[in-house]
């Protein structure tokens, strides 16, 4: 069993390079200039992206996009690390925010400022500031943004005669309140199992975990606004106010169904999602901004939400970044994202496009959804994302996940988050300022 | 003449001819991605500054420095000693329950043999991950029937994923998924016995309890320690079934067996190296608790073969 411990790690290390070499083997081709004619390669996630892509082929039959469909979120981050290695990765790659930093640290991302140009005034700050990593580099086109709201069952609220909670004090009272008006039920829940979700939430009360000064990071994911994020949620969960199961299980999407949770707190996404999970409870529900930290205030974080980077060893950048910047910024190639790919995009025009028009099918009675949803997404807060999210996520939902078995103060799963994170980085050589 | 020398030259190269498959085989999907992943144990990444552009990371040698950290980490040793506490529940239950099954399902006269042995077997083949899936169903309480039938009676419902009892629960579907396969072994063995033994002990007013006790166990000894090693070594490998269940609930960390840990190092921490070192110690591990059980039960069970 030798063999087949060691063997298992490194059989599926070398099956995901053979995969990824067959992969980018089939679909670049010889990537390269044939007959003035330039070919790229895509791999992306976004369901229907292809649509978008067709579009671009007919219209530029210089530059030919090929498609190759990926697994998303951490999968494609694997596979791109492992084809840069083996010296074959795609043109484009369509990369959450997050982990742009494991990537252009491995040195896989090209830097695409001198292409981008004029491109950074088509987007949000907040929005831009992800693609920059901090520095004066940019490493991808924002694609879609997750800003976050509030997402409430009418239907239940008028029930038991509640209203929306304006701040986060507003929500704790609601919460109670639900307790005690209908003991089965829960205002919604705190998961230990989605970092993402939390580091939302603790954007909007002005957390920046990570942060590049002169050639040092600084990491503080354990700031005073995270602390207070914390807490809050801790004492929620504390108290039995809210419940503390996770999100995404079985279990979740029958409390959605049924009622048992009244409101989520979640992304502009958050519409297919109820839909997909919740089908009963169509047109029973509305969107609001997030409860705000301060009355009057009206910011939000974002969960989730990619772009779309140019690889270094691609060795046609320059219409690599052509095409990344039409796609994602273009009328009519964003009126396709929204349609086909239902992407929430990232660029400013686009979230007015005639799209948008039209609330989402399951929140029929909410027709200024679209246009609430801008207002919300302005106020979204800047995020410098650390190279090693990945790490820090991990360690989100073991100590977020032994606070709540353990019942212990959600402090100090922060306090565990910032020295994993920090001493990780210090291993790898980083340089951390403290 | 030239018939004799080729044949002669044959049957030189004959063996060679033969091992050659397995030896290439053998060299090249076991011996070199274990020698692969010692070099890795050795390996480890360094950044420069930021880590941000150009040139500012490579791979240099670390030396023992993984080992180091992976014996120092107390995340590692305590999920271990989780794997020992899974065996020590896992191993007694599911082998006894094998042997009671195969010593039942060998008795004469029993109805619907075929038909039990079948479907005792039939979880063997359910994926280990699609199992987990199933019982984490039945074990939320939202979900679980359990605790519906338990709800309606007005009685107290159990969390069968609360930290206290998820490890039963894991253990249950372990029991659930390999009870069949061990059955199936020691029947086999059971079936190889000669039927003449039995008779002469029925002519000496043996009970059918007294053959299973005093005549088939004994015999069955070297089945029962070959079960017991493949047991062994998948325990020590658990690791689908928490993995599984982990999407489920809070009570599994990602550190829950150390199989997961090296899992989580190197795909969700992008730490091949350090992955590489514990899974290197974890095969030491394995071997010399495997081998240190062959030894001690090997005169007990072999003692007369020598």
């Amino acid at each position: 069993m030798t063999r087949s411990l060691g063997a298992k790690i490194v059989a599926i290390f070398l099956g995901a390079s053979l995969v990824a070499a067959c992969g980018s083997d089939s679909d670049d081709g010889d990537s390269g200039t044939t007959g003035g004619k330039v070919e790229l390669s895509f791999w992306a996630w976004a369901p229907n992206i292809e649509k978008v892509i067709d579009k671009w082929n007919a219209a530029n039959p210089d530059i030919h996009v090929t498609l190759s469909r990926q697994a998303g979120g951490g999968d494609i981050v694997t596979k791109l690390l492992t084809a840069h290695k083996a010296g074959n990765p795609p043109d484009l790659a369509q990369v959450e925010y997050q982990s742009l930093p494991t990537l252009v640290s491995n040195d896989v991302l090209a830097d695409i400022a001198k292409e981008t140009g004029d491109t950074k005034g088509k987007f949000a700050d907040g929005v831009w500031q992800q693609v920059t990593l901090g520095t004066d580099a940019v490493y991808g086109i924002p694609q879609d943004a997750g800003p976050m709201m509030l997402y409430y069952r009418t239907d239940l609220f008028q029930q038991y005669g509640l209203t929306v909670p304006k701040t986060w004090e507003e929500f704790a009272q609601t919460a109670r309140t639900v307790r005690t008006k209908a003991p089965k039920q829960y205002l919604t829940t705190f998961s230990a199992k989605d970092p993402g979700w939390f580091a939302g939430l603790a954007q909007q009360a002005g957390a920046a975990w990570w942060g590049v000064s002169g050639d040092s990071w600084k990491v503080s994911i354990n700031d005073a606004a995270t602390k207070k994020v914390a807490d809050y949620w801790g004492g929620l969960v504390g108290e039995g106010a809210i419940d503390d199961q996770p999100m995404y299980t079985p279990e979740w999407n029958k409390a959605l169904n049924d009622g048992t949770l009244l409101a989520w707190p979640s992304a502009i996404w958050g519409p297919g999602v109820l839909e997909g999970n919740a089908p009963d409870t169509k047109g029973k529900w509305a969107m609001a901004p997030l409860p705000q930290w301060t009355a009057g205030e009206s910011k939000t974080g974002n969960w989730g939400g990619s772009s779309t980077g140019v690889t270094a060893k691609s060795k046609n950048q320059s219409a690599a970044v052509k095409f990344a910047t039409w796609m994602n910024t273009d009328a009519a190639a964003t009126e396709l994202l929204i349609k086909e790919a239902a992407i929430y995009p990232a660029a400013r025009d686009a979230q007015a496009s005639p799209a948008l028009a039209q609330p989402p099918a399951f929140f029929p009675a909410q027709t200024d959804f679209y246009a609430t949803a801008k207002q919300i997404a302005e106020g979204a807060a800047g995020v410098t994302w650390g190279p090693n999210v990945n790490v820090t996520y991990q360690v989100y939902q073991d100590a977020f996940g032994k606070a709540i078995t353990q019942k212990s103060a959600f402090g100090a799963a922060v306090d565990e988050m910032q020295a994993a994170t920090v001493s990780d980085m210090q291993k790898n050589g980083f340089k951390v300022a403290s | 003449m030239a018939v004799v020398t080729s044949r002669r030259g044959r049957r030189t190269a004959a063996p060679y001819a033969f091992l050659a498959p397995a030896v290439l085989l053998f060299s090249l999907f076991i011996l070199l991605p274990v020698g692969y992943t010692a070099y890795l144990s050795l390996r480890k990444v360094q950044v420069k500054g930021l880590g941000l552009g150009r040139g500012a990371r490579s791979e240099v040698f670390a030396g023992l420095e993984n080992y180091q950290r992976a014996i120092a980490d107390s995340q590692l040793w305590s999920g271990a000693l989780r794997v020992l506490l899974y065996g020590l529940l896992l191993l007694p239950i599911m082998l006894g329950l094998a042997l009671l099954f195969a010593l039942l399902l060998d008795r004469p006269r029993v109805g619907l043999r075929r038909f039990s042995r079948i479907s005792i077997f039939m979880p063997y083949a359910v994926p280990a991950v699609i199992a987990s899936m199933l019982w984490g169903f039945l074990y939320l309480p939202a979900m679980s029937p359990l605790n519906y039938v338990l709800d309606k009676l007005g009685l107290p419902e159990p969390n069968l994923l609360s930290p206290g009892s998820v490890l039963f629960s894991i253990v249950n579907i372990a029991v659930w998924g390999g009870v069949g396969f061990n059955m199936i072994i020691l029947y086999t063995s059971l079936r190889a016995i000669s039927p003449e033994i039995y008779e002469s002990a029925r002519i000496d007013g043996c009970s059918e309890l007294q053959i299973a006790l005093r005549i088939k166990i004994p015999l069955l000894i070297p089945a029962i320690v070959m079960t017991t090693v493949f047991s062994l070594i998948v325990t020590v490998q658990v690791f689908s079934e928490p993995l599984t269940v982990r999407s489920l609930t809070t009570s599994v960390t990602s550190t829950w067996t150390p199989l997961m840990k090296v899992y989580r190092d190197a795909f969700a921490a992008d730490d091949l190296y350090s992955a590489a070192a514990t899974s290197i110690l974890l095969a030491a591990i394995t071997l010399v608790l495997s081998f240190g059980f062959l030894r001690f039960v090997q005169r007990r069970a072999f003692g007369e073969d020598r």
